[in-house]
């Protein structure tokens, strides 16, 4: 080869590769400016997402508080149970896992579309619950079947319990998964917790913030596939505050076992001093534990298209006419109004002539020449017929808003039932017709029964009691006692903290007076299901009121006895009460839908039960040192004085 | 020469153990070692599986190198061909018999060791070439003809191991042989031909040439957010490694995208992933610093060598190893698609390692011709 070439060649290949040199040369300066971009200008943000993908911050679930009766028993608790999760990443074919699982677990066609549903919508290594509530055995079937079953695992967490069952349904409800709804009202990060429970119902609803605690952080790094290293830090949550209930839990067994033969009612006892509700029945009712796992659709349909309705709560729910038990109130009113004084009599000849509408006395052929205590007594209706008319409709409702009615109790239970306590201005409100809007004296002479527009739940009714038994203070029923076991120091504080409705002492007295005629003497409406131990005699009224109405057509063929009506067509039975008569301390009204008379079918359970409720509790308010001439100052202590 | 005493041939033995460059095998030793450290911190601060037996091929590869630079150039040149055919032979073999690996690579399994004939392939081209255009009278490289041996011998490997489906070395294949044609005096416009040719050509490769899964990153890597949790999420937990990485690094052992696996492949490809995590821009600039090294050692060897296959053989290694780590790098920080190519020296993995010091050795060996007077290529 020339010389010549081989220089050319050579001074080619040089120049050549000093030009790729040059290229190599900027490529690694892209290179290097690439990595300062990274690591220096935006190295910060990236810190930031490495930190972002290596720890996750984990809300710890607090263990809910618990509920109490008034003596400490476990109503509603958190109990340990477990649970059946999958983590679908480890599973593979989740179907496959889940036929396989369906031989160890029972596993219905609903929770397998369930979990098939969630798989699908959460990220794959975020375990399922599958099912809750393994028996021993499970458990034991399910380790042993372990390693057919990859990503599915046994896990122990808690859930509710509710150890009496039917017996609280109403009062404490029951708690549930949180609706999307719920998630929008409430910014609490515990909700987003997909096992988190929410009190749905009752006591549980109301003080679902106090129960539910707050929910620590466990801050943990996870690697790429989500799964927990380690531990870097923990922030302790608290648990839910526990709830002291002022329920005692053996009344209300006897309550309701006492009105379960009734196919439906209410029975409500309530300390008239501290507003303690002691007993809060109504039936028939539901078992709440049926709502922990998730209710079945078929059992779901079958509470709420049931007739007697036991997912309603009568005793605050439920409306009914008062009837007769509304006589005090409206005799009260006439006594503070001045409108009558103890002596001023009516003419009952049996039936009430207003214009051309007959008014009729439950007693065909009346009562003669009646005065309060008698009308009471006897539960005399064209009495109150002539006061209500003589009073006027809103007269006697200002007196019921005092007592109660047709207002809010304040109970700390949801859906509470206001009631209706008419008033002229309510009805023009109420009708949208303008020929409704009107008031009739007609409706004023029905509402002096209690029948008519008026309505009332049973738990407004023993409000009622109370406050005409205590002297005349706005008592307040409570369900939960700021202390607990608080019946010693409760009492005082409470007594002294409701107001006084500024009834006159004598007025109150004289009803007190006639209440207890009602049981207490022959001739009274109930004497006959009176309490005769000494000490422990309750003042009452008996109530029944009509759901249909009676035509003229029917009265003169003579009225159909309630046996003999189809059950929905029935009177309602009510009765109210108050025991002791002395130093009076607890309320009691009672109602048995469409139960018949109010003396026959109401009165004796409430006897019942205020007999129970007494000889539990009987000396120790004077045990706890309680101000005796406090408990007497009730309408009671005059009435030895009176018959001196 | 032919009559060489027992004495001499010791001699001898000595006297090429110093032709060996030293300086490279230094420079190779210190990027063999970042492999070592950053294996070991892969593993999560282990030996095993990956740093203890990467030492080992790196023992058997550097064995390799010193004995491969100790034979004479003549015998190299001799086998240029035959080492080429082999391969393509390999090839053909791991197309037929050999087993897949990852989705991509083939490799052909020798006793306990797996051969991957793509990578044998880029040194033999590069020794096949070489020698075509030593041969070659220079003022015949113009000429169109003689331009189409060298074309053949690039086509047929090239195609091959495109089929085996790997980008990355095709890549790689025809870059260096381009950067080989251009280095023996083949003139600009052809290559400018060429260019408009494949820029042509790109729609139907598009269309016929690539699997499904390269079309995919090739758009995962156009717009990664397009799929953060698939194949983009290899490209955005590489980045947020080396962002995170910073000045500094988050130190040994520390760097929590790698020890948390939110890093893929960090002991093959994304190894960058690791050194720059743990020891940041310093670190990366540091193995940028060996790399530019060894570049130095190995271009400078090709200038100083008179013989054009000499020149040609250690311009075109060097060029080979710069291309790896180009293509490596560019790819880990997200300027280029996810190819598949090692992060020469470093990246766990045997085959390229050994090839890349056995070519390394064919450079040291190919330097001696010119130096001496009595090493003659050919016996004319």
């Amino acid at each position: 080869m020339p010389i010549s070439e081989n220089i050319e060649q050579n001074r080619k290949f040089t120049r050549r590769l000093v030009l790729l040199m040059g290229v190599k040369g900027l490529a690694l300066g892209g290179l290097i400016a690439r990595m300062y971009q990274l690591q220096v200008s935006d190295s910060e943000r990236y810190t930031t997402l490495a930190e972002e993908n290596r720890i996750n911050t984990r809300l710890l679930l607090p263990i809910r508080g618990q509920i109490y009766d008034r003596h400490g028993r476990r109503v509603a608790v958190d109990k340990e149970d477990y649970r059946v999760v999958m983590v679908a990443e480890k599973t593979g074919n989740v179907q496959r896992a889940l036929d396989r699982l369906a031989g160890i677990v029972e596993l219905s066609r609903e929770q397998r579309e369930k979990v098939l549903r969630e798989v699908r919508r959460r990220r794959r290594f975020l375990p399922v619950t599958i099912t809750g509530n393994l028996t021993w055995e499970e458990v034991a079937q399910m380790e042993v079947n372990a390693p057919d079953l990859p990503g599915v695992l046994t896990e122990r967490g808690y859930t509710r319990l509710y150890p009496y069952g039917e017996l609280v349904s109403h009062l404490v409800g029951y708690v549930g998964p949180v609706t999307e709804r719920e998630q929008k009202d409430d910014p609490d990060r515990l909700l987003k917790i997909p096992e988190f429970r929410i009190g749905k119902q009752g006591l549980e609803k109301t003080y679902d913030r106090r129960l539910r605690g707050r929910g620590g952080t466990q801050r943990v790094e996870i690697n790429a596939s989500g799964r927990v290293q380690r531990e870097l830090g923990r922030k302790e949550g608290r648990p839910g505050d526990d709830i002291h209930m002022t329920i005692d839990m053996e009344l209300q067994q006897a309550a309701l076992e006492a009105i379960r033969p009734h196919r439906a009612g209410s029975v409500v006892v309530m300390d008239i001093h501290t507003g303690d509700v002691l007993v809060m029945a109504s039936t028939p009712g539901y078992d709440p534990n049926l709502f922990i796992p998730g209710l079945r659709p078929k059992t779901w349909r079958a509470l709420q298209t049931n007739r007697l309705g036991p997912l309603l709560n009568k005793s605050v729910s439920g409306q009914y006419a008062p009837g007769s038990t509304f006589k005090m109130l409206v005799a009260l009113a006439g006594l503070e109004s001045g409108a009558i004084n103890a002596d001023s009599g009516f003419i009952c000849p049996g039936v009430f002539q207003l214009g051309r509408a007959n008014f009729h006395c439950w007693k065909e052929g009346g009562h003669g020449h009646v005065a309060l205590r008698d009308a009471i007594k006897q539960s005399c209706d064209v009495y109150f017929y002539e006061l209500a008319l003589r009073l006027g409709i809103d007269r006697i409702a200002e007196t019921a808003r005092k007592l109660g009615i047709g207002v809010p109790t304040g109970i700390d239970l949801p859906a509470e039932k206001l009631g209706i306590m008419p008033t002229k201005a309510w009805k023009r409100g109420y009708f949208r017709d303008k020929r409704n809007k009107a008031w009739f004296r007609g409706e004023t002479v029905i509402a002096g029964i209690g029948q008519g527009y008026v309505l009332a739940t049973p738990l407004q009714l023993a409000v009622m009691t109370a406050r005409l038994a205590n002297g005349g203070y706005a008592v307040t029923p409570r369900l939960v006692a700021e202390q607990p076991a608080g019946f010693r120091t409760g009492y005082r504080q409470a007594s002294a903290k409701f107001r006084s409705l500024g009834f006159r002492e004598a007025n109150l007295k004289l009803i007190a007076d006639a209440m207890t005629a009602v049981t207490n003497e022959a001739g009274g409406t109930a004497f006959w299901t009176r309490i005769a131990e000494k000490g422990m005699e309750m003042a009452g009224k008996t109530g029944t009121s009509q759901v249909r109405r009676i035509t003229a057509a029917e009265r003169a063929r003579g009225i159909v006895k309630n046996e003999d009506l189809p059950w929905h067509r029935r009177d309602h039975a009510l009765f109210v009460a108050y025991a002791p008569l002395d130093t009076p301390r607890f309320a009691c009204s009672v109602i048995v839908e469409h139960g018949g008379g109010g003396s026959r079918v109401a009165a004796p359970v409430a006897r019942e039960i205020l007999l129970k409720t007494q000889k539990r509790y009987s000396g120790t308010a004077e045990r706890a040192g309680l101000d005796l001439d406090l408990l007497r100052r009730g309408p009671g202590a005059l009435r030895g004085r009176r018959t001196r | 020469m032919r009559t060489m005493n027992l004495a001499e041939e010791r001699t001898s033995v000595l006297r090429r153990l110093g032709l060996v460059n030293w300086g490279l095998t230094l420079s190779v030793c210190f990027a063999a070692a970042v492999g070592f450290v950053l294996l070991y911190s892969a593993a999560g601060g282990e030996f095993f599986p990956w740093a203890a037996a990467q030492m080992g091929r790196f023992g058997v590869a550097l064995l390799v190198m010193i004995v491969t630079a100790m034979i004479p150039p003549r015998i190299w040149y001799r086998l240029a061909y035959w080492m080429w055919g082999l391969s393509v032979l390999l090839l053909l073999a791991a197309e037929f018999g050999g087993v897949e690996g990852g989705g991509a690579e083939r490799w052909i399994a020798l006793g306990p060791f797996r051969l991957q004939p793509s990578e044998v392939m880029k040194i033999a081209l590069v020794l096949v070439l070489a020698r075509y255009f030593h041969a070659v009278r220079f003022e015949h490289v113009r000429r169109i003809r003689t331009l189409v041996p060298p074309l053949l011998l690039l086509v047929i490997p090239a195609a091959l191991v495109l089929k085996q489906p790997d980008l990355g070395t095709t890549v790689i294949l025809i870059a260096v042989a381009g950067i080989i044609f251009f280095l023996s005096g083949v003139r600009w416009w052809k290559f400018a031909l060429v260019g408009v040719a494949v820029a042509a050509a790109v729609p139907l490769i598009w269309t016929y040439g690539l699997q499904t899964y390269q079309k995919k990153r090739l758009l995962t890597f156009l717009d990664p957010s397009s799929d953060p949790l698939g194949a983009g999420f290899h490209i955005t937990q590489a980045k947020i490694a080396l962002g995170s990485g910073g000045v500094f690094g988050k130190g040994f052992l520390n760097g929590t995208q790698i020890h948390l696996n939110f890093v893929p492949e960090m002991h093959t490809d994304f190894i960058l992933a690791v050194l720059a995590e743990e020891f940041g821009l310093v670190g990366a600039l540091g193995l940028l610093a060996i790399y530019g090294l060894i570049l130095f050692h190995l271009l400078a060897s090709a200038m100083r060598t008179k013989t054009q296959f000499g020149r040609l053989v250690a311009a075109g290694i060097g060029f080979t190893f710069f291309l790896y780590a180009f293509i490596n790098l560019a790819m880990v920080l997200g300027l280029l698609p996810v190819v598949g190519v090692p992060l020469p020296l470093v990246s766990y993995g045997g085959t390229s390692m050994l090839t890349l010091m056995f070519g390394f050795g064919l450079a040291m060996s190919v330097a001696q011709a010119g130096d001496t007077a009595d090493e003659p290529l050919t016996e004319d």
